[in-house]
């Protein structure tokens, strides 16, 4: 059982405070689910977490069983298993999806690997690849080259269950995605929750993620903080009712 | 005629006002010259390299002397390929493709050897790359002597301090007759190290209507060479030409490539790469020279600059009046490795037609941050990231090679100098 601890996180991304204060608990296996509308932080909360490059953290914790990642660079938290699947997977001509995963792989500690069953990399994109219907002919091209926006978030869902990391980040996993892969897409995250005990925090506008991804928690986000903690009920009430009640001087 | 000035726009960037002609003679080699141990390693492993070839041409300053054909039926059908006998007395072969010229064309018409001749008749499809390999002598030049035992250049392979430096005007002239198809490699190649050499190689490309021609130069000269290239390719009616060209040797190593759309309906494809180290110059220069109705050209021009190297790319897009409906594309990518290096990228267009589409785009940057991120988010370490980046770079170009079968030379030689440029760990970096 691993746990992943955010605490009073605050983060800017240029100059502009975006994240005032959050706090986000998951445990192995839990699926939460942060909501927000446009601009309430939701990306910058993921970016943070990762630690991309323009984001900052200025105040709070985040950690991975007790270990502080604040501070650390992004392949280090990748290394104690956290992922992130970014909302634009980005094009990195040359460099094949395979020969990356590779390079990932050959860096983690034994734990991470724990249930491939020793199979081979190849082998082991094959069936990520199957279980959500991402061409096999793509697993051969450079990273993202070439691939239409829903191709390339399946890649993130692929590359994370070859990886099988202990939380992963998904930042708006279901945009540009059709209803059909945005089932087998979610369908996949949530076996993970068992397969391998999978923690997710998954960032998204949209309800029609939680059709398959079985949500523990659903969190709204507004204006860099989270007003409203409840359960998948929570994310139908939104659906129904938009943001407006959660808006700032509402 | 003058030496080429820096003052001449087609000059702008370079070092050519320190072209010290006195300072080189061309080399004296006579059909019974001794040839090198490492030149002779280094065409035994380029035949090792390109096993599928129809033909290998061995030559050293611009003589041909050694003519292997694997395909037996070649000859037989009337391919011919060596020096410029095989033409059998033709007249006015050279400068039919290549009108008008430099100095430096015109020092190669006057001090060519021979002249290297691939020669496919009509309706002939050549499977197989035929290779030629130009090994340029760097030692100091000396008056023809009986041979010597062994390995003179690496003996002497520096020349005396301001002594003289060999020179050498390898000539090329590949026709691919109506109809015909074949694919040409182009290796110029010398001893390793830093001593000097002057090397002014010509090649003529005559694709003739309908015909198809696949071609790939690599230079990998010494560090010390001076390395002033020019390839000029015409394209007849419905021809396609495809020239894939590669600048890794050499100290200062321009290469200029005019590429004339003759024919109607002729297609070319231009690409080009260059990796810059040390204290290197590469000098890419492009022409994509539309003169007739309904064709395309694409040019694609990536290089990398590390350490205090530099490189210039400045390519040109004319389309002369009547070649109505062109398609002509040119991108340059270039990337910085180090605060010391340094690329310009000066595209240009020359329109005198309406009904046209052209567009460049060129970029000249540092690695690009969100892609080592996105690396980087899977666990993979900065500088692992980077290498990765940057063979992905090149391999994204390398792997569209017009001559496939040349795809895995290519890929160890820009791989070598990668990996003492970037301290790299070559294995698994292909998957």
């Amino acid at each position: 059982m691993s746990i992943f601890e955010v605490e009073g996180l605050h983060a800017s991304a240029g100059a502009r405070d975006v994240v005032k204060g959050v706090d986000l608990t998951v445990r192995s296996g839990e699926v939460h689910v942060v909501m927000g509308p446009n601009g309430s932080g939701k990306s910058t909360l993921a970016h943070a977490l990762m630690g991309r490059p323009g984001t900052s953290v200025t105040a709070g914790s985040i950690r991975l069983d007790g270990v502080e990642l604040t501070g650390t660079p992004s392949w280090k938290r990748a290394r104690a298993g956290l992922f992130l699947a970014l909302q634009q997977p980005i094009e990195v001509p040359g460099v094949l999806l395979e020969a990356a995963l590779t390079e990932a792989l050959a860096g983690r500690s034994g734990a991470s690997q724990e249930g491939d069953g020793g199979q081979s990399i190849d082998d082991r994109l094959k069936q990520e690849a199957a279980a959500i219907g991402f061409d096999e002919r793509f697993l051969r091209r450079p990273l993202n080259v070439d691939l239409s926006g829903g191709e390339r978030k399946r890649n993130e869902v692929l590359q994370l269950g070859v990886l099988r990391p202990k939380f992963c980040v998904l930042d708006e996993i279901d945009s540009g995605l059709d209803v059909d892969a945005v089932r087998a897409v979610s369908g996949r995250i949530e076996r993970a929750t068992s397969e391998w005990g999978l923690g997710v925090i998954a960032v998204t506008h949209f309800h029609r993620l939680l059709r398959e991804l079985r949500a523990d928690k659903v969190h709204v986000l507004v204006d860099g903080r989270i007003v409203a903690t409840g359960g998948p009920e929570l994310a139908e009430e939104l659906e129904r009712t938009g943001y407006g009640a959660y808006e700032p001087g509402a | 005629m003058p030496l080429p000035s820096e003052k001449e726009e087609v000059w702008r960037y370079t070092p050519i006002d320190e072209l010290r002609l006195d300072e080189f003679a061309p080399t004296a080699t006579s059909a019974a010259a001794p040839v090198s141990a490492s030149a002779q390693r280094f065409v035994v492993g380029v035949a090792a390299d390109l096993p599928e070839r129809g033909a290998l041409l061995g030559v050293l300053d611009g003589r041909p002397l050694t003519v292997s054909v694997q395909d037996a039926q070649l000859s037989e059908r009337g391919v011919r390929v060596g020096g410029l006998q095989v033409l059998g007395g033709e007249p006015d072969v050279l400068g039919r493709v290549l009108t008008g010229g430099d100095a430096l064309v015109r020092l190669n018409d006057a001090f060519h050897p021979d002249v290297v001749v691939v020669d496919v008749p009509a309706r002939t499809v050549v499977d197989g790359p035929i290779v030629i390999v130009h090994w340029c002598s760097a030692e100091p030049a000396e008056p023809a002597e009986p041979a010597e035992p062994a390995e003179p250049e690496e003996q002497g392979e520096r020349g005396e301090p301001g002594g003289v430096a060999p020179a050498s005007f390898p000539r090329t002239l590949v026709r691919i007759a109506q109809g015909a198809s074949a694919e040409v490699v182009e290796i110029v190649a010398g001893p390793p190290g830093s001593a000097r050499s002057l090397v002014v190689p010509v090649t003529e490309l005559s694709v003739a209507d309908g015909a198809h021609l696949s071609y790939v130069g690599l230079q990998v000269l010494g560090a010390g060479a001076w390395h002033l290239a020019r390839l000029a390719a015409v394209a007849g009616r419905d021809a396609t030409l495809r020239t894939f060209t590669v600048g890794l040797g050499g100290s200062y190593d321009r290469s200029r490539t005019d590429a004339l759309a003759d024919g109607a309906g002729s297609s070319t494809e231009l690409r080009s790469a260059y990796l810059g180290t040390g204290d290197q110059i590469h000098d890419v220069r492009t022409l994509q020279d539309h003169a007739a109705p309904h064709t395309t050209s694409d040019l694609l021009c990536k290089g990398a600059v590390a350490g205090t190297s530099r490189s210039v790319y400045s390519g040109l897009i004319r389309v002369r009046r009547g070649a109505v409906r062109t398609e002509a594309f040119q991108t340059n990518h270039n990337l910085v490795l180090d605060a010391g290096a340094h690329a310009d990228s000066v595209p240009n267009l020359d329109i005198q037609e309406n009904d046209v589409r052209c567009s460049h785009a060129s970029t000249v940057g540092p690695i690009d941050e969100d892609q080592r991120y996105y690396l980087e988010s899977r666990g993979i370490p900065p500088s692992r990231a980077e290498q990765l980046i940057v063979l992905g770079f090149f391999d994204d170009i390398v792997e569209r090679s017009p001559v496939p079968s040349a795809i895995g030379r290519l890929r160890q030689e820009v791989g070598l100098r990668l990996a003492d440029t970037l301290g790299l760990d070559l294995e698994g970096a292909h998957g």
